[in-house]
């Protein structure tokens, strides 16, 4: 289905996860956080770039893997995206909601 | 002489080993296969062990017992694969050539991975189900508890048997029912997940039986760690949840010696294709089962559909020819839900569980995703069916390697 944001028509999934990275710009993040109830900080930006690189290389992301190898610590990653930072994170990003899987 | 190896003797390695040698010529071909136990477990059993439903001695058996004439057994730790030079170490030193590498080192439960969870409790009020000894240590448990807060708790996905921990506190609910002090208990379902399982329509169907039988659930709960002192599990949000009793489902991983060797992922998984089943580490490496990466469910009846496939694969690798991609992730697992009671589910890598009949379609006599008597004989009739077909390597009557879609209600 097709969403406006930012004045754009979005292609989403019924839950409003983006399913074309390649539609994403800034401004849309921005409205998808402010639905969610977050502001974008430097911080938060950092944690959407590097899902967004691990998404194009096609690793998987669990919360264990970007603690370990993310750019700031688990505990960090709730403040900024709290209820689920890996699902919000996701979604913000434009990428698909993280598959927790089997 | 070549060398297939095969590491790790359990229901997956041991499954190899009888599908491959009535199919390598033995003037040709050394079947050899690595494991440091001398003990095969029934792992479905350890569910049950902790109600008095199984006797520890009805779940084990000698490995030895279950490798077929003409493999090669060899009971040594192994300490690293080395795919350069196509060989494995063990750990007294000896080194092992191969020609083809079938990895099969299972998971297991990593409690040290969680702040806490072997602490001062452990096995005191924390345990687990996945290990013979815990299971043992919790049916001790359990047989002298008089109520009070249980909590079942799953740390992150994947986990061996997905199903489990709900199978758990199902049989939990009926085990103190049965005992009479089912109101001094109250039970708790904690999961990493937004719902009682992975796939939509079966956490609907399992959402409410937990409500049925007055299980609260606490959802999106990414654990951080354990505190023994106040007895309460606390997630990375600061949400905490009291226990008296906490059965907990520590992290899975893939061996140790996976790690040892640089060839896995973060939990120590094998990349390994969801479809060939052969690793991206090289060629000439398979992995099978609880081992590999595949997002498939960690269980028994995915190792043995696996399995068949596998065998295919590596008989044309060792030919020259090309893989068939054909491994859907098909798993079929029965479900206790209590009181005599199963449901059974059948699902793959793109269909969920849904409703039907199972084997024959449209006329069962199993019934998918619906509870009824004859699921749960059919769960009990399974450790014979696993001890005498499915590790021998023999196929299942009826059942296919591949997800049968017929007598099924997809969406």
């Amino acid at each position: 289905m097709e969403k406006q944001l930012a004045g754009l028509d979005i292609s989403v999934d019924n839950e409003g996860y983006l399913t074309d990275l390649s539609q994403w710009t800034r401004e849309v993040a921005e409205e998808i956080a402010e639905e969610e109830g977050i502001e974008m900080t430097d911080q938060h930006w950092k944690v959407i770039e590097y899902i967004q690189d691990s998404f194009r290389n096609q690793e998987s992301l669990s919360m264990r893997s970007l603690g370990k190898r993310g750019p700031v610590s688990i505990k960090d990653l709730y403040a900024l995206f709290p209820d689920g930072p890996l699902k919000k994170a996701s979604k913000i990003a434009g990428i698909p909601k993280p598959a927790s899987c089997v | 002489m070549r060398r297939l190896l095969i590491l790790g003797a359990g229901t997956a390695g041991t499954m190899m080993a009888n599908h491959l040698r009535p199919k390598l010529d033995s003037q040709e071909w050394i079947i050899s296969v690595v494991d440091q136990e001398e003990t095969h477990y029934y792992q479905p059993g350890f569910l049950f062990l902790p109600f008095g439903m199984y006797k520890p001695k009805q779940l084990k058996k000698p490995i030895k017992k279950f490798i077929p004439k003409g493999v090669e057994l060899i009971t040594q730790r192994i300490d690293r694969i080395d795919p350069a030079s196509d060989s494995v170490s063990l750990k007294k030193g000896e080194s092992l050539s191969y020609d083809v590498l079938v990895i099969a080192t299972g998971s297991q439960i990593a409690p040290q991975e969680v702040e806490g969870m072997l602490g001062p409790g452990w096995r005191k009020d924390v345990f687990d189900f996945y290990t013979f000894d815990g299971a043992k240590a919790l049916r001790d448990k359990l047989e002298s508890w008089a109520g009070g807060e249980l909590v079942v708790h799953i740390s992150e996905m994947p986990i061996k048997c997905p199903v489990a921990p709900l199978e758990f506190i199902f049989l939990a609910d009926s085990f103190f029912q049965e005992k009479g002090i089912r109101n001094k208990v109250n039970l708790t379902f904690v999961t990493p997940l937004s719902g009682a399982f992975t796939k939509p329509t079966a956490t609907e169907k399992l959402g409410h039986l937990l409500e049925e039988k007055q299980i609260r659930q606490v959802t999106d709960f990414a654990i951080e760690r354990v505190d023994n002192e106040h007895k309460e599990i606390v997630d990375y949000g600061g949400r905490k949840v009291k226990y008296d009793l906490l059965v907990t489902v520590p992290p899975n991983m893939g061996d140790e010696a996976i790690a040892r060797s640089g060839i896995g992922d973060d939990l120590n998984f094998v990349p390994t294709n969801n479809a060939t089943l052969q690793t991206t580490i090289k060629d000439n490496i398979f992995a099978i089962g609880d081992a590999t990466n595949v997002p498939a469910s960690k269980a028994g009846s995915v190792a043995h559909f696996e399995s068949e496939i596998l065998t295919e694969n590596i008989l044309r690798f060792i030919k020259g020819e090309p893989l068939q991609e054909e491994f859907d992730g098909h798993a079929n697992c029965f479900l206790e839900t209590g009181n005599g009671k199963a449901l059974l589910i059948d699902f793959n890598y793109t269909h969920e569980p849904v409703e039907g009949t199972f084997p024959f379609p449209g006329v069962g006599p199993l019934k998918l995703l619906e509870e009824s008597r004859i699921n749960h004989y059919g769960k009990l009739a399974f450790r014979w069916i696993y001890w005498n077909i499915l590790l021998k390597g023999r196929p299942i009557p009826f059942v296919s390697a591949s997800m049968d879609e017929r007598g099924k209600h997809f969406k």
